[in-house]
């Protein structure tokens, strides 16, 4: 062992970004083929980042290969700015990325990097959603050989995942998939829609905002590129459905705090024991509260 | 009203930060920092695996890691995986050698006699089990002893430096395939990742920098009963590699430093091509950064059930490739168990929706059902 060989403490200080620039150029030009092939699972040499895998490193990867100065970057974690996750990998971003800003604000921000939500308010063309990805393929419930799968997606033969939803209808007289539906883009290849709950799939159809979704340790990136369709998997007898939050009487219910009954709620216990359902999505909730509040009256109904 | 789930994420994570050092530090003022170099020696096996499962050779960064994980062998390694991240890659080295390895044990339990001789060098394999209560109150004077000691007594001619390879001497009697001409390019898997199928060197690769335990468990389910390598250690060295580099201005391969490595061959059970050749053993590879023996048995054991597997089909999980390299390594496989700790109220909210739809439809197809008695 070379003991004359100094500790690099003064080499442990990071580039822009935290990865090489080859890494970021890499990354970006994975990006790219996703894009061109709308929903194919493009490889790429993920990074191991200073956070745990599973944690939202393939998103973290995308926003870190496309960030620069002057950018705007949002952190959602389920909905909320200030959850731990979304605060650690904002706290991540704004220390290895100076230049770049961060917002609670979506409307503020150019990349928006989200786990488990598409926020509520539309996204336009000049914005990038950056979705975590734990399990990037759909057909992994069906077949588990990636090999195999390869071929099934090279093929559009998506058969066995039509069977399993038609298992589901005969079984629970409902298809029993409650996030992560399978989306078909352009026609072809079906996505794993990322942890979104169903409420937000349609989002992905003919958005205005590129959609890019990484997986980090399945060492995938695959992309919903803007104004392309995104139709979640059913039958002609059977629709899709989202989560209805409706309560007993059959009423949409409506967030405590801001009072919309559009959104997607989350829904707490209080000590008492009493439910209350609140936006999940922490900005557009707060943003709705402000203007309620400047506009000096109650509640405004959306 | 105004009840907010999470509040005040960042505040949590700093306090949670103090807790942790905290805990590091809580021997108070009896106690001290343990310096980096006593990790690297004292705890060298330690110091061994997290070099090898964080794929990269930084024994002082390694044992910093070390001290800072508080001594978990999975974020320790994980650290350095890191860092590495951060790393340009500047070059790559030609392929070395490990025949020039310079051994500080080496045995062979396919023959008793082995060119060179058996060498048993640092091994706890036959000593006794047996708690040492001498080293509860170890005193600086007898511990600074044994090490002078040491180099005092051996001799200048104890200390060989290489040894020909066993395996070689196998190939020359014809009992194992002759070693290919030119070796192919090797895959990197920390520049592609694996799409599958994926060439042995892929495999190797990743087995190399796999987490100790997982592999022992796929290894030992083999030889086990769910497979069916039968090995036999043909080599099992542990020693300096000298790392050759092109000189910058001559191009003439220059000595740039040593690494640290275990190397094991296993040979196993006959195996004849489809092809007329005569039958020959076939070979197992393991090698790994540091000092850890039996990870690279279990990675020799592996390679031979994936090669195997690879061209037969596999007929158990350890001779599957995608089932052993996607799921042998720590960093990948201990985050995804530890995200399950990380609040997932939307996605849970939308099950709960599901099971809610189910159980009302469920309800309205059963009759409701009178309480016998």
């Amino acid at each position: 062992m070379n003991h004359s060989y100094e500790l690099p403490v003064d080499e442990v200080s990071y580039n822009f970004a935290f990865l090489d620039e080859f890494a970021k150029r890499e990354i970006r030009r994975s990006i790219l083929k996703a894009i061109s092939i709308p929903g194919y699972q493009t490889p790429y040499a993920s990074r191991e980042m200073p956070m745990g895998r599973g944690f939202g490193t393939g998103g973290l990867q995308l926003t870190l290969s496309l960030l620069g100065a002057g950018d705007t970057l949002k952190v959602i974690d389920q909905g909320a700015d200030d959850s731990v996750n979304a605060v650690n990998l904002r706290q991540f971003v704004e220390l290895t990325c100076p230049g770049t800003s961060t917002t609670e604000r979506a409307a503020e921000a150019n990349i928006i990097q989200s786990r488990h939500r598409i926020p509520e308010d539309r996204l336009t063309a000049n914005q990038i959603l950056v979705l975590q990805v734990p399990t990037p393929d759909p057909l992994a419930i069906v077949e588990p050989s990636e090999a195999r799968r390869k071929i099934m997606h090279g093929e559009s033969d998506y058969a066995s995942l039509l069977t399993k939803l038609y298992e589901d209808i005969v079984q629970f007289d409902e298809i029993a998939i409650s996030n992560r539906y399978p989306t078909r883009l352009n026609g072809h290849y079906v996505i794993d829609s990322s942890p979104i709950p169903r409420f937000d799939v349609p989002k992905m159809h003919q958005s205005a905002a590129l959609i890019l979704l990484g997986a980090g340790r399945e060492r995938k990136v695959y992309a919903v590129p803007p104004f392309t369709d995104a139709v979640p998997l059913a039958f002609e007898d059977v629709a899709f459905r989202t989560e209805a939050f409706l309560d007993h009487q059959g009423t949409r219910r409506h967030c405590d705090r801001c009072d919309s009954s559009t959104s997607y709620l989350d829904e707490i216990m209080h000590p008492d024991g009493s439910h209350h359902w609140q936006c999940s999505d922490t900005g557009y909730c707060n943003d709705r509260c402000a203007r309620r509040d400047s506009a000096g009256s109650g509640a405004v109904r959306s | 009203m105004g009840y907010v789930a999470i509040k005040g994420g960042g505040k949590a994570i700093a306090g949670a930060h103090t807790a942790v050092e905290s805990l590091r530090t809580a021997e108070g003022d009896a106690g001290a920092s343990l310096p980096l170099a006593s990790i690297e020696h004292q705890l060298r096996l330690l110091t061994s695996r997290v070099l090898s499962e964080g794929g990269l050779y930084h024994p002082r960064l390694a044992a910093l890691a070390i001290k800072q994980m508080q001594g978990d062998t999975l974020e320790a390694s994980f650290a350095l995986r890191a860092y590495r991240s951060t790393r340009p890659r500047l070059m790559e080295t030609p392929v070395q050698s490990t025949t020039d390895m310079r051994l500080i044990r080496r045995i062979s339990s396919a023959f008793k006699d082995i060119p060179g001789g058996q060498m048993l060098g640092p091994t706890m394999d036959y000593a006794l089990r047996l708690l040492r209560l001498d080293l509860v109150d170890e005193s600086p004077e007898s511990f600074r002893k044994v090490s002078r000691q040491f180099i005092r007594d051996i001799a200048d001619s104890d200390l060989p430096d290489s040894f020909p390879k066993v395996v070689n001497a196998l190939r020359e009697e014809g009992l194992l395939p002759p070693q290919p001409d030119r070796p192919d390019i090797p895959f990197d898997i920390t520049r592609e990742p694996l799409v599958f199928p994926v060439p042995r060197s892929a495999a190797l690769a990743t087995l190399a920098r796999a987490e100790t335990g997982s592999l022992l468990a796929l290894a030992y389910s083999n030889v086990r009963g769910y497979g069916n390598v039968h090995p036999t250690i043909a080599e099992l060295r542990v020693g300096y590699v000298p790392v050759m580099l092109p000189h910058p201005l001559t191009g003439e391969p220059t000595e740039a430093g040593e690494v640290l490595m275990t190397e094991c061959e296993v040979v196993a059970t006959q195996e004849s091509d489809e092809t007329d050749a005569p039958p020959v053993f076939s070979l197992g590879y393991g090698a790994c950064f540091g000092h850890n023996e039996v990870k690279a048995i279990a990675m020799a054991i592996l390679d031979r059930a994936l090669q195997k597997g690879m061209q037969h089909g596999p007929e158990s999980p350890s001779e599957d490739p995608e089932f052993v390299l996607l799921h042998v390594d720590g960093v990948d496989s201990m985050g995804f168990a530890n995200h399950y700790k990380m609040p997932h109220y939307v996605t849970f909210q939308s099950e709960v929706d599901r099971l809610r739809t189910t159980q009302e439809k469920d309800a309205a197809h059963t009759p409701a059902q009178g309480v016998e008695s």
